[in-house]
């Protein structure tokens, strides 16, 4: 249901993604990983179909994603950006109410459902006791709730996230994941880009590693999170071990690994 | 875990007693829009009683019923009705319209552009617009441009000039960055140059064609002097067209508010709505400069003072600029046309910009103020 063939995009003249190639079935919840650089938002905003690809193409449902409208688009995908801040002046309820805009006509002559999607965002999201707040005076992991909560809003079918736990604290960003691991249970794909590589080997059952703008591995959690794996990608020394409870593999950084302190080859 | 079940047994309450106020705060809207539109109603009577003419309220209230086509108790002289309705009644519409159009156009340009210093004015829109007006009038006077001399014409003229220079400033002010990216100051530069330079070429013009000065400073600091019918006539069906399109895309600047890349996101054809909405702003504020000149401030204030009473929906916020900026600018033509003594006429835009200039360095330091907050906190 999403699909990059041979996907090459990047900014002017700048190359980020140099032909990747990946596919993502229905009902999948994926990491999308790497270090910094290595083009995961690119990768995101492509797939999400708001940067057009310099070569190859992005599949969303099977179509074409620079043929399809702004807004079919958006009823397909949503996304969940960075952070950053919020304009002045919108409560956090109006703010999240915006996530239906591809679903209602231009004065906003919205159907019953649209109230109903925004409750349900605000409550899975832990927001409602913020929805009357004022967006642009939330804290930063609040905001990044909200803006959680816009994309539930706008839809559950396909969620894009791009570090949209970075803000949160550790319970927080607990219940973000369990939020997004229920959504997965109930139908939902997930590709969600994290810098936290444990969090992603406890929820994700299939993770991608993007280096340099290529997919370097791509495959199911277990089999691709290693500890030569993850020396390779990262460039430092990394120790893999189990989780006490799950039994996921766990990486465990070592102090004074810095790159230079890593045997190359 | 707990957290969770705790949240999720509160929620069914709350879930019930927050769609209340959400129901209340639609109740506050209509009512604030409703108040905002009786004083509206309320300021139309009341301006057209005050001038130099003495006149009664009652002989006001007779006058303007007879022309509506009530009678009111005994007929009021011809001459009186005449001050009162084709005089004072046409002033204070054209006003009240060009103020509304004014107020829309610039609570669009703000936020469009995304820039809360951003107006008709200050983007040289208005200059722009006043320029191509001039220019339409001296090319019909040289009979270059028979299609020009024509009055009805002006509005157009009006409109290419607010186009190029909003081109031009756009173009400067952006110098190959993207537009999404502008930097707030820079922006406003641009439009304070353009308009600067577009000032002195509509001074040198009328110079060159040896028209009186009050006719430059009309131009420049906009006035309601000697303006009928004819000119509301003139400008309405521009500015029904402009409010038309940028009302009915009042969602989409919602969704522009939150920037380029999020607006996509959530189904938006950013470029296009950009250009729709700027064309709207402009045209209203072309047709509002072709039968008023270039008046300042109205648009910039208005819309942050909506802002402040009903908050940043636009859905909101366009109708309550209007309403405001309606008011706020016959009130200004009231006190320019009483506050000189013996009948003589202060520019309505110095009344604006007497009036507005303060209180915008007021809103802009609040908004200073609220933007290291929420820089200390985020």
């Amino acid at each position: 249901m999403l699909r990059a063939v041979d996907l090459s995009c990047g900014y002017g003249r700048t190359t980020v993604l140099r032909g990747v190639n990946l596919t993502m079935a229905p009902g999948e919840f994926v990491a999308l990983l790497g270090p910094n650089g290595s083009g995961k938002t690119t990768l995101l905003l492509a797939l999400a179909g708001l940067l057009p690809a310099a070569a190859g193409r992005v599949e969303i449902d099977g179509r074409d994603a620079a043929r399809l409208s702004a807004r079919e688009r958006a009823r397909l995908v949503s996304c969940v950006p960075q952070g950053g801040s919020a304009p002045p002046g919108y409560t956090v309820r109006e703010l999240v109410r915006m996530g239906r805009f591809s679903r209602g006509g231009f004065w906003g002559g919205g159907c019953a459902d649209d109230d109903a999607a925004c409750e349900a965002a605000l409550v899975d999201t832990h927001c409602l006791n913020l929805a009357d707040r004022q967006a642009a005076e939330l804290s930063g992991g609040e905001f990044q709730r909200v803006l959680l909560a816009r994309a539930l809003c706008q839809g559950r079918g396909l969620l894009l996230l791009d570090e949209a736990t970075s803000a949160l604290d550790l319970a927080r960003r607990v219940e973000a994941f369990d939020l997004l691991a229920r959504t997965h249970r109930e139908g939902g794909s997930v590709l969600a880009a994290v810098h936290d590589l444990n969090l992603a080997a406890l929820y994700c059952p299939r993770l991608i590693f993007l280096k340099n703008g290529r997919v370097a591995l791509d495959g199911p959690t277990r089999e691709v999170f290693t500890e030569s794996n993850l020396r390779d990608i990262y460039e430092t020394d990394i120790r893999v071990g189990k989780h006490p409870v799950t039994g996921a593999p766990q990486a465990h950084l070592l102090p004074g690994a810095g790159a230079a302190a890593l045997p190359r080859g | 875990m707990a957290a969770e079940a705790k949240a999720r047994a509160a929620s069914p309450e709350s879930g019930n007693g927050e769609g209340k106020p959400g129901k209340r705060n639609v109740c506050a809207v209509v009512l604030a829009l409703a108040a905002l539109a009786s004083a509206l109603l309320f300021t139309t009577l009341l301006a057209c009683g005050v001038g130099s003419y003495p006149t009664t309220p009652g002989q006001t209230l007779r006058a303007l019923a007879q022309a509506a086509g009530v009678s009111l108790g005994a007929p009021v002289d011809a001459d009186l009705a005449a001050v009162v309705v084709d005089i004072r009644l046409a002033r204070v519409l054209l006003a009240g319209m060009t103020g509304a159009a004014l107020s829309v156009a610039g609570a669009a340009f703000q936020g469009v552009l995304r820039n809360p210093l951003a107006d008709a004015f200050t983007l040289g829109v208005s200059g722009g617009a006043a320029f191509g007006a001039s220019m339409g009038i001296i090319s019909g006077v040289a009979g270059a441009a028979a299609l020009a001399g024509d009055v009805r014409a002006l509005p157009v003229c009006a409109l290419a000039g607010a186009l190029a220079a909003l081109a031009l400033v756009l173009l400067l002010a952006r110098a190959g960055g993207p537009l999404s990216g502008l930097r707030r100051e820079t922006l406003v530069l641009a439009g304070i140059v353009v308009s600067t330079f577009l000032s002195a070429l509509i001074s040198l013009l009328k110079s060159l064609d040896e028209e009186s000065v009050s006719s430059i400073v009309f131009w420049i600091m906009g006035s309601f002097q000697g303006r009928g019918f004819e000119h509301v006539a003139l400008a309405w069906p521009y500015m029904l067209v402009g409010a038309g399109i940028v009302f009915w895309r009042a969602r989409e600047l919602d969704l522009l508010s939150l920037g380029e890349t999020q607006a996509r996101m959530l189904g938006l054809e950013a470029g296009r709505s950009r250009l729709w909405l700027l064309f709207g702003a402009s045209l209203l504020a072309g047709a509002s400069v072709a039968v008023s000149g270039v008046i300042g401030f109205v648009g910039l204030v208005v819309p942050h003072l909506a802002r402040l009473m009903l908050g940043a929906g636009h859905r909101r916020l366009l109708p309550a600029s209007a309403l405001l900026g309606a008011l706020l600018l016959i009130w200004s033509d009231v006190l320019a046309r009483t506050v000189l003594p013996r009948g003589a006429e202060l520019p309505v835009g110095v009344v604006t910009a007497l009036v507005g200039g303060p209180f915008f360095c007021l809103l802009l330091a609040r908004n200073f103020r609220l933007a290291g907050r929420g820089a200390g906190r985020g």
